[in-house]
C-alpha cells in the first residue's frame, strides 16, 4: 500500500530493518523462556545470556559498561525514569533546570513534579535553538538537583554542546540528563569523556523495535525506580524484560555506519540547499551547521502547514509541521515559538527528517511538488501580498 | 489511502471554487489570524436592486477544513439574497461537505462567519444595517476584535495594542501603542478605519498612534 511512500518522517518512527526482525523472531518462537538467573534453566540461561548481550552491545555504542544500561519501554519512559527517579531520590533541593525546547517526555514530566512541588527552570535558548551556558551557571543554585539538556532537538535539529554542558554540571556538582533520542548512533556520544549522569536511548528512530529504548544511569547515580516489579534490570524496572526488542535495539544500534550517516546528510543537504534557493520566502528553522545529519526543517511564508502536509500526503511524500492545525493539541510547535519565531512561522514550518530508506533521486520529486504546492496554496493566501509581510 | 477527511471535503480542498480577491467588492471582512493558525478573508459584489449576491470569492490561509468550508459557502451563497445568504449556516456547510471533523469546527466556523460579517460590510456602508445600537466602548472594542496585531498573530485589543478608544458625538478616536512610521502602522489603521467607519452613528474615525 505504501510502497511507493517517501517517508520524511524519521524523526516520529521510522521502517524497521529486515536483519532486525530477523535476529528478533527466534525470539518470540523458539527462545521464549523468560531470563532467569545463572541456576535457573537452561531455556531461561540462554535468554538471560541474550538479554545480557544486548545490553553490553547498547553500551559499547556509548562508551557505557554494561551494568550501566537499563532497557526501558521507549525514551518517553527513560526521560521519565531519569526526571522523576531523581526527584523521588533528591534528599534536599527542589529545582530542576530544562531547556524550553526539550521533547515532550522531559518537557512534561518537568511540568508533572512542578505539580508535585518542585521548582522546575526553563532555559531559553537563542534564535538557533541553543542554550546559553553562561546562563546555565546563573541558573543553577544550592537547591537545584538535576539539569536536562537534550543533545539533539526533536523539530530543528540543534546539537547542543554537552560537553560544556555536561562540565558545568559536574563542577557545580548537579546530576545531568541529555535526551538523545534523536542523535543516538547518528552523531557520536560517549559517556566517557561527557560526563552526563544520565542518558534517554531510542531504538524505533534508527530502525529498531518500537516500545523498546534504554536509560544509561552512570554507577553511583541516585535514582528511585517508578515502575516496581520483580528484580529485573537491576532492581531499577519491574516488569518481563522484552528480550526480542532489546535483540533487535542491540542490532538496529550496530547497522547504522558512518557512511550511511554521510549519506543521509547529503540528502538533507541537498534537499534544504533546493528548497531554500528555489522558493522565494522561505526560511530555516534551526542551524546552518551544527544540527544532526538527518534533520532540515523550513518554514513556507504564507502557507498553513496542515493544507501542505496534506497536499504531499496525496502526492505519497510524508512529512511533519508545527502548524496547530497539525498537531493533535490543535498548539503550534513550543520549539518554533521557543527559538523566537511567531505563530506564522510554526504554522508554516515544515519538518524533513531523513532515514535508511530515503534515496537521493527523490528528493527532486520532493522540491517539484513542494514548490507546486506553495505557489498554489500561496495564490489563495490573503498573506503576503502587500500587506502583513 | 487513509484522510480524515470526506471525498467532497477532498475535493473542494485540491480544487477550491471561487478563489481569489474582488478588488472591487461591495462587502468585505477578514476573520481569524495567524495565531490560530487559520485566516480567511471574503469578498462580495452585491446587486444594489436586487439585494443578491452577483459575485462572491474568498482567500483562506488555513488547513484543509478552512479551504473546503471557503469554497462550499461561496458556492451556497452566490446568486442568494443577503437575507437567504446570512441563513447559510456551518451546519449546511458541514452537510454539504459529508461531514467535517470535530476538532476542524473552529477553522470551518470561520469561514461562515466570513460571509456573514462581509455582508453586515455591505450592509452597514448602505445605511441597511437594522441594528441600530449605539456605539459605544464595549461596541468599538468588540469590533476590534477582528484587527489582529501582526506582531503577535493575536486581534489588537486581547495584546493591547489599542489603548485609550474615545467616542464622541460619533467621532471615534483610538490610540495604537506603535510609532506611527512603524512597518505595520498603516494596514493595522487602514484595518480600524474598516472596521469602525460603517458603523450607522459614527461619521468620522481617527487612528492616533504613540509616537
Amino acid at each position: 500500500m505504501f510502497e511507493n511512500l517517501i517517508y520524511l518522517d524519521n524523526a516520529s518512527s521510522t521502517r524497521m530493518d529486515e536483519r532486525v526482525l530477523d535476529v528478533m523472531t527466534p525470539y518470540f518462537l523458539d527462545k521464549y523462556a523468560v531470563a532467569t538467573s545463572e541456576f535457573g534453566y537452561s531455556a531461561g540461561i540462554e535468554a538471560r545470556e541474550a538479554l545480557d548481550d544486548a545490553r553490553g552491545r547498547i553500551a559499547s555504542t556509548i562508551g557505557a559498561s554494561s551494568e550501566e544500561i537499563i532497557f526501558t519501554s521507549g525514551s518517553a519512559e527513560s526521560s521519565n525514569l531519569a526526571l522523576k527517579g531523581v526527584a523521588k531520590s533528591a534528599k534536599k533541593g527542589k529545582n530542576i533546570i530544562v531547556s524550553k525546547i526539550e521533547d515532550f517526555p522531559v518537557l512534561h514530566s518537568a511540568r508533572s513534579l512542578e505539580k508535585d512541588g518542585f521548582k522546575v527552570s526553563y532555559l531559553n535558548v537563542d534564535k538557533e535553538g541553543f542554550v546559553d551556558t553562561n546562563e546555565l551557571a546563573r541558573t543553577i543554585g544550592d537547591d537545584t538537583i538535576l539539569v536536562s539538556i537534550q543533545h539533539a532537538n526533536q523539530e530543528v535539529g540543534t546539537l547542543q554542546d554537552i560537553g560544556a554542558v555536561a562540565r558545568i554540571c559536574q563542577e557545580k556538582n548537579v546530576l545531568f540528563h541529555t535526551d538523545a533520542t534523536h542523535t543516538f548512533t547518528r552523531v557520536p556520544l560517549d559517556v566517557k569523556t561527557i560526563p552526563a549522569d544520565l542518558v534517554t536511548l531510542s531504538a524505533h528512530t534508527i530502525h529498531g523495535p518500537k516500545g523498546i529504548g534504554a536509560l544509561f544511569i552512570r554507577k553511583g547515580t541516585p535514582l528511585t525506580r517508578l515502575i516496581d516489579g520483580g528484580f529485573q534490570e537491576f532492581n531499577m524496572r519491574g516488569g518481563l524484560e522484552n528480550i526480542p526488542s532489546a535483540v533487535g535495539f542491540a542490532k538496529a544500534a550496530e547497522l547504522v555506519t558512518q557512511e550511511e550517516n554521510d549519506k543521509i546528510r547529503r540528502m538533507r543537504d541537498r534537499l534544504t540547499d533546493r528548497l531554500l534557493s528555489e522558493i522565494p520566502h522561505t526560511m530555516l528553522n534551526g542551524p546552518k551547521l551544527k544540527r544532526t545529519p538527518q534533520n532540515a526543517n523550513v518554514t513556507f511564508h504564507y502557507v498553513e502547514g496542515e493544507s501542505l502536509t496534506l497536499h504531499l500526503d496525496m502526492r505519497g511524500i510524508a512529512v511533519s509541521t508545527g502548524s496547530a492545525c497539525f498537531s493533535k493539541s490543535l498548539e503550534a510547535s513550543h520549539v518554533i515559538l521557543g527559538i523566537g519565531g511567531d505563530h506564522e512561522r510554526a504554522h508554516g514550518s515544515v519538518r524533513f527528517t531523513f532515514g535508511r530508506y530515503n534515496r537521493m533521486e527523490d528528493i527532486d520529486y520532493v522540491v517539484a511538488s513542494i514548490s507546486e504546492i506553495v505557489e498554489e496554496l500561496r495564490k489563495i493566501s490573503p498573506l503576503g501580498k502587500g500587506g502583513y509581510t | 489511502m487513509k484522510f480524515p477527511y470526506t471525498e467532497k471535503v477532498l475535493e473542494h480542498f485540491r480544487h477550491p471554487r471561487n478563489v481569489g480577491k474582488l478588488e472591487d467588492a461591495d462587502g468585505k471582512a477578514t476573520e481569524g489570524s495567524p495565531a490560530c493558525g487559520d485566516m480567511i478573508s471574503v469578498y462580495i459584489k452585491v446587486d444594489d436592486t436586487t439585494k443578491t449576491i452577483r459575485d462572491v470569492k474568498f482567500e483562506s490561509y488555513g488547513c484543509a477544513s478552512n479551504i473546503a468550508t471557503g469554497s462550499i459557502i461561496t458556492e451556497l451563497a452566490k446568486g442568494k439574497t443577503l437575507e437567504d445568504a446570512k441563513k447559510i449556516s456551518w451546519k449546511q456547510a458541514s452537510d454539504e461537505l459529508g461531514g467535517l471533523p470535530p476538532i476542524k469546527t473552529h477553522c470551518s466556523v470561520l469561514a461562515v462567519d466570513g460571509l456573514r460579517e462581509a455582508i453586515r460590510n455591505y450592509e452597514e456602508k448602505h445605511g441597511l444595517s437594522t441594528e441600530k445600537e449605539p456605539t459605544t466602548i464595549e461596541v468599538i472594542q468588540k469590533r476590534l476584535k477582528h484587527v489582529m496585531n501582526p506582531l503577535t498573530g493575536l486581534d489588537v485589543v486581547r495584546t493591547e495594542l489599542v489603548g485609550d478608544i474615545r467616542i464622541e458625538k460619533g467621532k471615534i478616536s483610538v490610540l495604537v501603542d506603535l510609532p506611527e512610521n512603524h512597518q505595520f502602522s498603516p494596514v493595522i489603521r487602514s484595518e480600524i478605519m474598516e472596521k469602525l467607519e460603517t458603523l450607522w452613528d459614527v461619521s468620522g474615525v481617527e487612528v492616533k498612534f504613540t509616537e
